[in-house]
């Protein structure tokens, strides 16, 4: 069934949107991931034009976030207090990558930028996944205990200034890796179309220490609100935010998320970091291919709008 | 669509019999629809064009036979065409060329080939095919060797924006013609000019203009005028939709 999307200005079929949204809903529910990076590429393979597809990807993302804060929530697995923090860096990364985003437009490099920072984000941090998935496999094998949290090993980020205490996560740290790591997050979201979970993660657990049980719901707050935010900022500065193809994508992603958490929890978490890097390298060289390879059409057009 | 085709005969028929008389020969052209609407199950649409070639006594007799050429032109656009060069191994644009009224469709239909209607300079005079149509550009280029114009039109050809189609019209008699305008899915909405020509040995003997508007209706319409004039209100409208979607994905699956 044929439906014409209204911003994105053509026909694409229903099933197949609604298809790939119950498909990188269940990538996302089974890493507890937004699975932005996987489904604005999709959108874009499918020949949407990348600045609809991320600008209509945001409210996609928030939506699947939602019911992750709200699940995390019931479980109390939420640190409020330090997802405010990031969310004043957040909100103003997101104002900046929404501002860039919308001068890379005018000049014609939008699709480039979009191009180049899935290959190198991709890339590198699948790399690292599957480096880190591979020893924690290995670490198993042996019978050593993992080892993510050590009290004792401080790094210069805990020496900065402006400290806080965040009694939810039992953490001591200054504010200002917080504002960073929002303002981030928030940048590269609204420029890329991922809710960056997949990155602050990470971030909060090795250079934060924040507590694995805390750190999902946490990060799925500001991811929440980064995206909810690109939307409105998109929708009020582009005009590129296609809400057809959003409620398609978001129904079928909260569907396809239930079902995504319930397989994940069969997986180990080793094997599921090490599939995470993999599926996350090859999005990125699928990027390589399309940057490198030469097109076979090296001209492209683009009216400007309001002259019509 | 044939009850279109039907009731435009019929009008081409109705306009023949109450036409005015004349010295030569004249025009006389209908539409099935003069408007085409976009809803959500929009994949093209195809108005049909007939016209009516009017003699009189004062008609000379035409040996070889009318020739029609249908030009119909879409909205005019402010157009970027950009070239990707490789800089570093990586594909990026380049150099770019603005086209300042090009038409956003275009299309060109005759019985036969331009070539074989019409001598070169005439078709050149009278601007009809997509290589003659004129197009501003924001650099001095000869239109016939610039290869952004080419790649202009090529790259329009291939979206279905731009067709010549020199077997479009059908002369159902000798004075009586249809011509079928496909429009595709991807079509801007605005209004389409319909000029029709008549031609015999060569020359214009007569001219014959009429519109077409495509609309975007009901929920097509609301939408895209909502996204373009009230992008804030729109935006927060899909925030709360994407928030209320989420709240009930989680409400419906709640697993504890």
């Amino acid at each position: 069934m044929e439906i014409y999307l209204p911003i994105a200005d053509l026909p694409v079929n229903v099933f197949l949107l609604f298809a790939m949204g119950i498909a990188v809903g269940f990538i996302s529910g089974m890493f507890g991931i937004g699975g932005g990076f996987l489904m604005t590429p999709l959108l874009i393979f499918v020949g949407i034009s990348p600045a609809v597809a991320v600008a209509s990807v945001a409210s996609h993302i928030a939506a699947s976030s939602f019911s992750g804060v709200i699940a995390y929530w019931r479980r109390r697995a939420l640190d409020f207090a330090l997802a405010s923090m990031l969310l004043i860096g957040g909100i103003l990364g997101t104002m900046t990558g929404v501002w860039l985003f919308s001068i890379l437009r005018t000049v014609g490099q939008l699709d480039l930028t979009i191009g180049l920072s899935y290959l190198t984000l991709l890339s590198a941090v699948g790399s690292m996944m599957i480096v880190e998935g591979l020893r924690a496999i290995a670490r198993a094998r042996s019978g050593k205990p993992a080892d993510i949290r050590r009290p004792g090993s401080h790094t210069w980020i805990h020496g900065l200034p402006i400290k806080v205490r965040f009694k939810q996560s039992k953490i001591y740290v200054s504010v200002i890796p917080l504002w960073v790591i929002g303002f981030g997050i928030g940048f590269i979201g609204a420029i890329m179309g991922i809710g960056g979970g997949f990155l602050l993660v990470p971030a909060l657990i090795y250079l934060m220490r924040v507590p694995t049980g805390v750190v999902i719901g946490t990060s799925m707050i500001l991811t929440l609100v980064t995206m909810a935010g690109a939307t409105v900022m998109h929708a009020g500065t582009n005009h590129l935010v296609d809400v057809v193809l959003a409620l398609i994508l978001m129904v079928g992603g909260v569907i396809g998320a239930q079902f995504g958490a319930r397989a994940g929890q069969k997986i180990r978490g080793e094997q599921l970091r090490l599939l995470l890097g993999i599926l996350v390298l090859l999005v990125g060289l699928r990027f390589a291919f399309d940057l490198v390879l030469q097109p076979d059409e090296l001209f492209s057009l683009r009216p400007i709008e309001g002259r019509l | 669509m044939r009850f279109w085709r039907l009731t435009g005969f019929a009008a081409a028929l109705a306009a023949l019999a109450a036409a005015a008389p004349a010295h030569a020969e004249r025009l006389v052209v209908s539409l099935s629809a003069h408007r085409v609407l976009i809803n959500s199950s929009f994949t093209g649409a195809e108005p049909v064009l007939f016209g009516v070639i009017e003699r009189d006594a004062a008609s000379a007799a035409r040996r070889g036979g009318y020739d029609v050429v249908v030009t119909v032109t879409g909205p005019r656009q402010e157009v970027v065409t950009r070239q990707k060069q490789r800089v570093l191994g990586v594909w990026v644009n380049a150099r770019s060329r603005t086209f300042s009224d090009a038409p956003a469709y275009l299309a060109v239909l005759s019985n036969r080939s331009l070539a074989a209607i019409a001598r070169a300079d005439t078709l050149q005079r009278l601007q009809i095919g997509a290589a003659r149509t004129p197009m501003a550009s924001d650099a001095a280029d000869d239109p016939a060797t610039d290869a952004f114009r080419a790649a202009f039109l090529r790259l329009n050809r291939e979206h279905g924006l731009y067709r010549e189609e020199a077997n479009a019209i059908t002369f159902l008699t000798p004075e009586l013609f249809r011509a079928a305008i496909e429009l595709p899915a991807n079509a801007p909405i605005g209004n389409y000019e319909v000029d029709v020509k008549l031609f015999a040995d060569g020359a214009l003997l007569a001219r014959q203009t009429s519109a077409i508007e495509i609309v975007k209706v009901g929920f097509e319409q609301f939408i895209a005028s909502a996204a373009r004039e009230h992008g804030l209100a729109y935006g927060l409208a899909t925030a709360t939709l994407a928030l209320l979607t989420g709240w009930a994905g989680a409400v419906v699956f709640r697993r504890d």
